[in-house]
């Protein structure tokens, strides 16, 4: 009995451990810049928001894919939808409004989602091998309708709205963030569906013993990876006022790494999206922070890298330990 | 032990069938159970007792034979219809989400929502009274459990055990279904459970327990039913068999007219 309660005790240290880590690697991260770089405008509040900015569509890709992580899946295609969507949205505006042009890229986004999951639950292939050929095949297309020329935005109210302005005297791009952000906590945190999502992952026998329509959800769940990621493509768009086949082209590593080391787990059933906001900006900051200490892109590369395979390291690890 | 004083049926199965391709799992399969009685549902490896589970649970549907709960016909086409009619299951694996706290899987597919009525339609979940009737719900089985907000992959197996049954028992189930409750368990908490059945079943709900443990079967059934290759072989009262009846009915070494 005494046995028994140290480890329930010792397991639940190591949990709330592995919850808060995105906490203690973010701090470290921080002081090690400041201290670092202690004669640049680092650590100031003006460098923060450039940074919250910065990685707005990271962060929103990020919290997107923490749905699809939730139920078990991984979608490694939000790269090639980013492209193809801020393209969608970008040729749309040459001819049309905005509610239109927004409109088309979002539903790009869903389509792609809808496509990865019926082929997922039809073919009962892994997700890891559908969303890696569908990536290929949106990214295709993306090559194909832009003919590899970059598509312009010239609406105004389009770049001030999705990236480049303000809305109410606060940059667009934050509140975006956290706009999104809100919604997907209360849906994971507060609302059945969460509780749906992580059943899913956790146990999808369970989940459907108990009735649950797991197919269903973990349609949404690839549909909301998706859909993020489109939303993200507009935002992009929006603030280089132009779409371009290469958009999100490198951003697929840095939004894993994001969610993997902000506590989301990569086999299913546990979600944290918090942690996945935090560690999108971590890999802002240590981006930030790597540029203003000289860095190359290649050099950035190897960080987000090694970033990645060490919060892999842990989530295996926990998975181990069990 | 007679507890069948209602001696009123809560579910009646008649002439079940079930194939899967060439093989004949269940082959015209009758019985029925009374309420607040316990019947042991016995048989060899291979026999259709978990299939017989599946079909009356709503996983799988019979080709063809009647299900009939309280008198009334029913059509059980999904786990969410059987759980309508009042059967719960208890399943082999628990169907438990181990990352979850007892709550939570007490709740699973079946949350309190939130009383504002927009909150309520978007899902929102009402952790509060949720946690307040799980508490409820384990106090009444007196089940020995630490605490509503430990997670189930933090309990022993006779605990989560418990857990499952508290769920099926807490959604006012007349028909408790158990597919083997003890074969995992150490010899004191097989006790606990037999103990659990014995609280539920005298509370009137009927219980169909699957077991290949013939102590454990003598101990807290009433009744038995055999099935041999797909069909019920025998249907006796417990108190007129020995255990060496019953193995020899689920081998098929002996055989009675039912
Ligand atoms: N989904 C299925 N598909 C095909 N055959 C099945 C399926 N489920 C069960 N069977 C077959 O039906 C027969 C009865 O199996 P069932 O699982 O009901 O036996 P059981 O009595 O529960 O056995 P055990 O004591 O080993 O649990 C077996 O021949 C089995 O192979
Ligand atoms: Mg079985």
């Amino acid at each position: 009995m005494i046995t028994l309660t140290t480890n329930i005790n010792s397991v639940k240290k190591f949990a709330v451990k592995r919850e808060a880590f995105i906490y203690y690697i973010f701090l470290a991260v921080l002081v090690f810049f400041a201290i670092l770089l202690h004669d640049t405008a680092f650590l100031s509040l003006d460098n923060f928001m450039n940074i919250v900015r910065q990685t707005a569509p990271i962060t929103i890709m990020a919290v997107g894919l923490t749905f699809a992580l939730a139920v078990g899946h991984i979608d490694l295609s939000i790269g090639s939808v980013v492209a193809l969507s801020a393209l969608v949205g970008a040729m749309l505006l040459q001819t049309t409004g905005i509610p239109i042009a927004v409109a088309g890229a979002l539903l790009t986004g869903v389509a792609v989602g809808l496509i990865n999951g019926v082929l997922i639950e039809r073919l009962q292939v892994s997700s890891l091998l559908i969303t890696l050929g569908t990536m290929g095949v949106v990214t295709g297309i993306a090559r194909q309708i832009s003919g590899l020329e970059s598509v312009p935005i010239i609406n105004s109210d389009f770049t001030a709205f999705f990236g480049a302005g303000d809305i109410f005297g606060i940059p667009s791009l934050f509140i975006w963030t956290i706009g999104i952000a809100a919604i997907a906590y209360i849906a994971m945190k507060k609302l059945a569906f969460g509780r749906h999502l992580l059943a899913v992952g956790g146990s999808p026998k369970a989940a459907l013993a108990m009735g649950i329509k797991v197919t269903r959800i973990r349609l949404y769940a690839l549909v909301i990876s998706s859909a993020a990621a489109a939303l993200a493509g507009l935002l992009y768009a929006g603030r280089l006022h132009g779409a371009r086949y290469t958009l999100g082209e490198a951003d697929l590593l840095t939004v894993i790494a994001a969610v993997a080391i902000g506590g989301t787990s990569l086999f299913g059933g546990r979600a944290c999206i918090i942690g996945a906001i935090l560690g999108s900006w971590l890999m802002g900051m240590i981006n930030n922070g790597l540029i203003l200490s000289g860095f190359s892109t290649n050099e950035q590369m190897i960080a987000r890298g090694v970033i990645l395979i060490i919060a892999v390291a842990i989530g295996v690890k926990e998975l181990k330990n069990g | 032990m007679v507890r069948t004083a209602l001696d009123q049926t809560a579910i009646e199965l008649t002439n079940i069938q079930k194939s899967f391709g060439g093989v004949k799992a269940l082959k015209n399969v009758s019985f029925k159970i009374n309420k607040g009685e316990v019947v042991g549902l016995l048989g060899d490896n291979g026999a259709g007792k978990s299939t017989l589970v599946r079909c009356i649970s709503g996983i799988h549907q019979p080709d063809s034979g009647e299900i009939k709960v309280n008198n009334q016909a029913v059509n059980i086409a999904s786990p969410l219809d059987a759980r309508e009619v009042g059967i719960e299951t208890v399943f082999q694996d628990l169907a438990m989400v181990p990352e979850f706290d007892i709550s939570a899987n007490l709740f699973l597919n079946r949350e309190i929502k939130h009383k504002n009525p927009i909150l309520r339609a978007l899902g929102w979940l009402d952790t509060k009274a949720m946690d307040k009737r799980a508490k409820k719900a384990l106090n009444r089985l007196n089940s020995r459990i630490p605490s509503y907000k430990e997670a189930i992959h933090n309990l022993s197996g006779g605990q989560r055990q418990a857990v499952a049954i508290a769920r099926a028992v807490n959604w006012g189930a007349d028909i408790v279904i158990m597919d083997e409750p003890t074969a995992a368990l150490g010899v004191e908490q097989s006790a606990q459970v037999n103990e659990l059945i014995n609280v539920i079943s005298s509370q009137g709900v009927a219980v169909l327990l699957i077991s290949h443990n013939m102590q454990h079967v003598v101990e807290t059934c009433d009744r038995a039913v055999v099935l041999y290759q797909g069909q019920s072989v025998a249907d006796v009262s417990i108190s007129d068999v020995s255990k060496e009846d019953l193995v020899g009915l689920i081998t098929g070494a002996t055989t009675q007219a039912a």
